[in-house]
């Protein structure tokens, strides 16, 4: 895992001056605000999921009956096995669990 | 020696590191998509005017609707962001970007990006259009990232055709498919890199393009500076941001981009019956023919009387022949005028005048390409809620 942290200091907010003066160009997100809803398992969501994805990957998905514990299991299943989430077999049942009661 | 003015420039962009030094105020506002759990904060980015916001980290940002009511061309700081992975490269210095090209080629290159802009420059006017725009929208709902109708847009490209860069190359016999790969990457090294793949034929059909330029100034950071790929009438899946890596290859590409992700069902209208798994599935291609009605919104009040009608329309290069609008919920339907063609990858504009007495009405705007496809007046339906494209409906009052 590497988190890329930006040390930035200089935001072109016209790219015509960047071309102008071939200005090494560095962008400045705005500071992230999505955050998980309060819960059991609060700190393993935070833990496992937040290195990849802010929390609004979550929060945006389609809510009722076909998108509870089934539904969370598969997007956790598949974070393993198609992302290469390093996610403990422990914790697998904890991330569905907080998902299932508070999405 | 700097002379004044640039003195002053450097000093507005001094400025701006001001500016931007406070990133509190970062919802502007919200905004409510018209399905559930469609509320999105408004955002401002750098480079960008207030966007809605579908995930922060890495940046999705969604075209509010009203932009596409003030004109054919989409504007740089309104034009959506579509990233898979995190670890987008927020600082890139142009004078050390290098476009490599290799594989089966006979003389591999390694392309500045002032090597790029010697070239014979092109541009064309193409429409951009996320695979899963308007996925929000599904019926029954799917898993991904809940959009609107926002994530599309219509630029002007400008660049090189790719053809130009891997005639230089010296395409190999024997080359099955071109891969494409950007500066952007996974924050794991366990997660699949974002590369996508073209078959060669496509690839060198001269309007493939690597793009710089769009609208007439450099592409904005989050859309893909310094170089991005532009493949006109195909989902913006392909159209890779950053773009630094492209390798010939003699097989077809089996990333996972490519094989897994972004596929449609293998159905004569790449749909299956809602809820179900089609047996077999093909990458995603073209956008399929669509319009929509901008200058009035769902739930609106207009006068009672003479109502001018426009919106837009746009297919997967067939070009639109025809925009019919309905004001009787689909029972009658009255040709647009259309507006001026700025080619047949681009938004089309349309414009119609009704007159509508006092009551509630169902508008709807239908578009045929010049190979016939029409919209549906139902939805098609696939698991991964691509190709949208039902007749949309507006619902209006004149009172």
């Amino acid at each position: 895992m590497r988190h890329r942290i930006v040390l930035t200091l200089i935001t072109l907010a016209s790219l015509s001056v960047a071309s102008a003066y071939a200005v090494p160009v560095s962008y400045t997100l705005p500071e992230e605000t999505a955050a998980f809803k309060p819960g059991t398992n609060l700190e393993v969501v935070q833990n496992n999921c937040t290195a990849c994805h802010s929390a609004d990957y979550v929060k945006t998905q389609p809510r009722g009956e076909k998108f509870k514990k089934d539904f969370w299991q598969a997007e956790v299943i598949k974070m393993i096995k198609v992302y290469g989430a390093p996610i403990d077999d422990a914790d697998v049942g904890k991330i569905v669990d907080y998902l299932t009661a508070n999405y | 020696m700097l002379d004044r003015r640039e003195l002053m420039k450097r000093a507005g962009v001094a400025a701006l590191v001001t500016g931007l030094g406070s990133a509190k105020a970062f919802a502007l506002d919200s905004v409510t998509l018209p399905f559930d759990n469609g509320e999105r904060p408004l955002v401002k980015y750098p480079q960008k005017r207030p966007m809605i916001s579908l995930t922060q980290r890495p940046p999705q940002l969604e075209t509010p609707f009203s932009i596409f009511n003030e004109g054919a061309i989409t504007p740089n700081n309104a034009f959506f962001v579509r990233y898979h992975l995190a670890d987008v490269p927020y600082n890139i210095d142009p004078d050390k970007f290098t476009l490599e090209v290799k594989g089966k080629v006979d003389r591999p290159l390694k392309l500045s990006l002032k090597d790029i802009r010697k070239l014979k420059a092109v541009e064309i006017v193409a429409v951009n259009q996320c695979s899963g725009n308007s996925r929000g929208f599904s019926s029954p709902r799917v898993a991904g990232g809940q959009l609107g109708n926002g994530a599309m847009g219509n630029a002007r490209w400008r660049g090189v055709p790719l053809k130009a860069v891997l005639d230089m190359a010296g395409v190999q016999q024997g080359a099955k498919q071109v891969t494409f790969n950007g500066m952007d990457g996974p924050v794991s090294d366990k997660t699949p890199d974002f590369v996508k793949a073209l078959d060669i034929d496509h690839a060198s059909d001269g309007e493939v393009m690597l793009a710089y330029g769009m609208n007439g100034e450099d592409l904005p950071v989050l859309n893909g500076f310094p170089l991005r790929l532009v493949v006109p009438g195909y989902y913006g899946t392909y159209w890779v941001k950053h773009l630094n890596e492209i390798t010939v290859i003699d097989n077809v590409f089996e990333g996972f981009w490519m094989k897994s992700a972004y596929r449609i069902p293998d159905t004569p209208n790449n749909s299956v019956e809602p809820g179900t798994a089609p047996k077999a599935t093909i990458p995603i291609n073209r956008f399929t023919v669509r319009s929509f009605i901008t200058n009035v919104a769902d739930g609106a009040k207009v006068k009672p009387g003479n109502t001018m009608l426009k919106g837009i329309a746009f297919d997967g290069g067939k070009g639109i022949k025809e925009v019919a609008v309905s004001t009787d919920g689909g029972k009658t339907w009255t040709p647009a005028k259309l507006g001026k063609d700025l080619g047949k990858y681009s938004f089309r504009e349309w414009k119609l005048p009704v007159k509508l007495a006092a009551g509630a009405y169902e508008l709807k705007v239908r578009a045929t390409n010049n190979a016939g496809d029409v919209q549906p007046m139902t939805p098609l339906w696939n698991p991964a809620g691509y190709l949208r494209n039902v007749v949309e409906t507006v619902r209006v009052t004149a009172a």
